[in-house]
């Protein structure tokens, strides 16, 4: 070999080594730009933003009020004029009432995720890093609710605290606590056996600092994927509970509340009956559909 | 197997107790006595301490709670409050007409379910697959109670194809009755369909991936036989959601049965909320959830004698 050459050959491997190393993209990235190829979960969280956007600005994409009725106008058709969704039995405008009705029912549905994400997600993950007496305390007692199917325990809590938004909100996060505790038990007992986990409590990381640096960020990304997938449950079941007449009051306007009380006006405008129905199923549909987006995007073995 | 069984029957003994405690509990979170709430304020104390001690009220919480439960494991759970019939009667009529819909819901939701499930593994990437990807993800979003009101709309409203609601009279021939069962049987088992499906497909999807399989057609097998064989091995994890989904469709039709009116124990519970009856509500919610967990029992069974690596 000339000396020319080893003189190139360490150049290059001089060069190299100063270079900043080439970005190797990390997890959240790849999983960013994975959902970014995914049209389908990009037009479901695009429709889901509208929903959003339209209920939280509902005084400002109709000029009637939510509870303000006519009798003149009771339930006419869709496209009437000045009501292109027509009106419901007290003559209230659909359209406002479905933008208002957006505000509970996306609230009804995501804050009792929301608590028992906090609550179910602390225990679960107690239980799994504790282990021992506490671990097997928590999942015992959770055994006890699962025996109950989700809607009975939710009507139950609901139909005895008496009716209410902030009740229904109460039972439903009740329910999913429990299989809220399972999932992050699950994976936090899995993540504790990780040999790093098992070296940085060796090497005398305290205990706290363990769960911050090594099991949160490990079981916090299937938690929340779990926790976004019981969201489109949370909105058909809390609809479902002010379909009953247990969950909002009237006249405040809910989806599932109005499904009820048109439910008697199928008779004389069938299409109008349905509509608040049809809102219920579109946002759940979509958070579906959004949930198994981010949850393919982020799984590992499934993009390899 | 026996060994198993013994200690799974053993297991869920506890777990009822804590069922009975929470039935038990959920009705006294609530301030006030049950009597309480029923009786017109202008009701004279002694007649309210007779009433009191005529429903047992008037005890110790966990004597209540002790009598309750001996009286329940009798099939004794007193008197409705509103109407001072036994409860019992009324709880095994409702029972009976809801084991009827989620019988026969569960035959065709489940048979639906694994036909297209399978169906959707067997031509994985292709249009049957997709198809059936979108079907179940609509199935599992859908409000039941929603689809309930637009079927009567479309079946009983804008066509006068099938009766909109209730049960029909026991004079009817049995061909009207079984009308009014297709609404009802139907809207409940669009969820069991789209849930077994999803599990089905992707069961059978990592069967197939595996060594075994491929052996098997090499050794020449046709298709069916191979069919079988996946089948046989897809079988535990699907027959434990059906357990689970049977169970839902037992606790969970109240909102399906307050569309059609159908008088199951879903109505009797509804009633039950409305009228404030305690003890029809404690017995119903009591027996749906016993009934949810020796439906478990049972699956955990019955998946142990099917895959033996279960029993362990």
């Amino acid at each position: 070999m000339s000396d020319a050459t080893i003189d190139f050959v360490r150049r290059e491997l001089l060069a190299q080594a100063d270079a900043p190393a080439a970005p190797t993209p990390g997890y959240w990235q790849s999983v960013r730009q994975r959902l970014a190829r995914d049209p389908v979960t990009i037009a479901v969280s695009l429709v889901l933003l509208a929903i959003v956007v339209i209920s939280l600005g509902a005084p400002l994409v109709t000029h009637y009020d939510p509870y303000a009725g006519s009798v003149l106008a009771r339930l006419k058709p869709i496209g009437t004029p000045g009501h292109w969704l027509g009106t419901d039995e007290t003559g209230r405008d659909l359209w406002t009432r479905l933008c208002y009705g957006g505000r509970l029912s996306l609230l009804a549905g995501i804050l009792p995720v929301t608590i028992s994400l906090l609550i179910g997600g602390f225990l679960g993950i107690l239980a799994g890093y504790a282990g021992g007496l506490v671990g097997t305390l928590i999942m015992r007692t959770m055994d006890v609710f699962y025996a109950f199917p989700s809607i009975l325990l939710a009507i139950a809590i609901c139909g005895l605290l008496g009716n209410g938004l902030s009740n229904s909100i109460l039972a439903l996060a009740v329910v999913f606590i429990p299989p809220m505790v399972r999932i992050s038990e699950t994976v936090t007992t899995q993540a504790r056996q990780l040999d790093f986990v098992e070296a940085a409590r060796a090497s005398g990381t305290t205990t706290l600092q363990v769960i911050r640096y090594h099991v949160l960020a490990n079981v916090l990304g299937p938690i929340l994927v779990y926790a976004t997938s019981l969201i489109s449950v949370s909105i058909i079941l809390s609809a479902g509970l002010s379909f009953l007449g247990l969950g909002v009051t009237p006249p405040r306007a809910e989806w599932g509340l109005m499904l009820n009380s048109l439910r008697q006006a199928i008779y004389v405008q069938p299409y109008v009956a349905a509509l608040p129905g049809l809102m219920i199923f579109m946002t759940s549909m979509c958070f579906n559909l959004m949930s198994d987006g981010v949850r393919s995007a982020m799984d590992v073995k499934l993009n390899k | 197997m026996l060994v198993f069984a013994a200690r799974r029957i053993l297991q869920a003994i506890p777990i009822l107790l804590g069922v009975s405690l929470v039935v038990f509990g959920l009705v006294h979170i609530v301030p006030g006595n049950p009597i309480d709430m029923l009786m017109p304020p202008e009701a004279s104390p002694e007649v309210i301490a007779q009433m009191k001690a005529a429903f047992g009220f008037d005890k110790p919480l966990y004597m209540q709670y002790l009598l309750w439960l001996l009286r329940a494991l009798h099939g004794d759970f007193g008197l409705s409050v509103f109407n001072a019939s036994p409860v019992w009667g009324q709880l095994v009529i409702a029972l009976g007409n809801t084991f009827i819909l989620a019988i026969l819901a569960a035959m065709l939701g489940f048979s639906l379910g694994i036909a297209c499930g399978l169906t959707a593994a067997l031509y994985h990437g292709r249009w049957p697959d997709k198809l059936f990807s979108a079907i179940s993800t609509t199935g599992v979003s859908l409000p039941h109670y929603w689809c309930a009101i637009v079927l009567v709309m479309f079946c009983a409203v804008l066509h006068d194809w099938l009766p909109a609601q209730g049960m029909g009279d026991d004079s009817l021939p049995l061909y009207d009755r079984l009308q009014y069962l297709v609404l009802p049987v139907v809207t409940l088992s669009l969820i069991p369909m789209g849930v077994i499906g999803r599990l089905v497909r992707a069961t059978v999807l990592e069967i197939i991936g595996m060594e075994f399989v491929g052996a098997l057609t090499a050794k020449g097998l046709t298709r069916w036989p191979v069919i079988r064989h996946i089948g046989k091995n897809a079988a535990p994890p699907v027959l434990a959601l059906m357990g689970l989904q049977f169970g839902y469709l037992l606790g969970g039709s109240i909102l399906v049965e307050t569309v059609f009116n159908w008088p199951g124990s879903g109505n009797l519970l509804n009633l039950a909320i409305f009228r404030r009856d305690i003890p029809v509500l404690q017995a119903t919610i009591l027996v749906l959830a016993s009934f949810f967990v020796v439906l478990n029992l049972l699956v955990d069974i019955a998946q142990a004698a099917i895959d033996p690596r279960i029993r362990r």
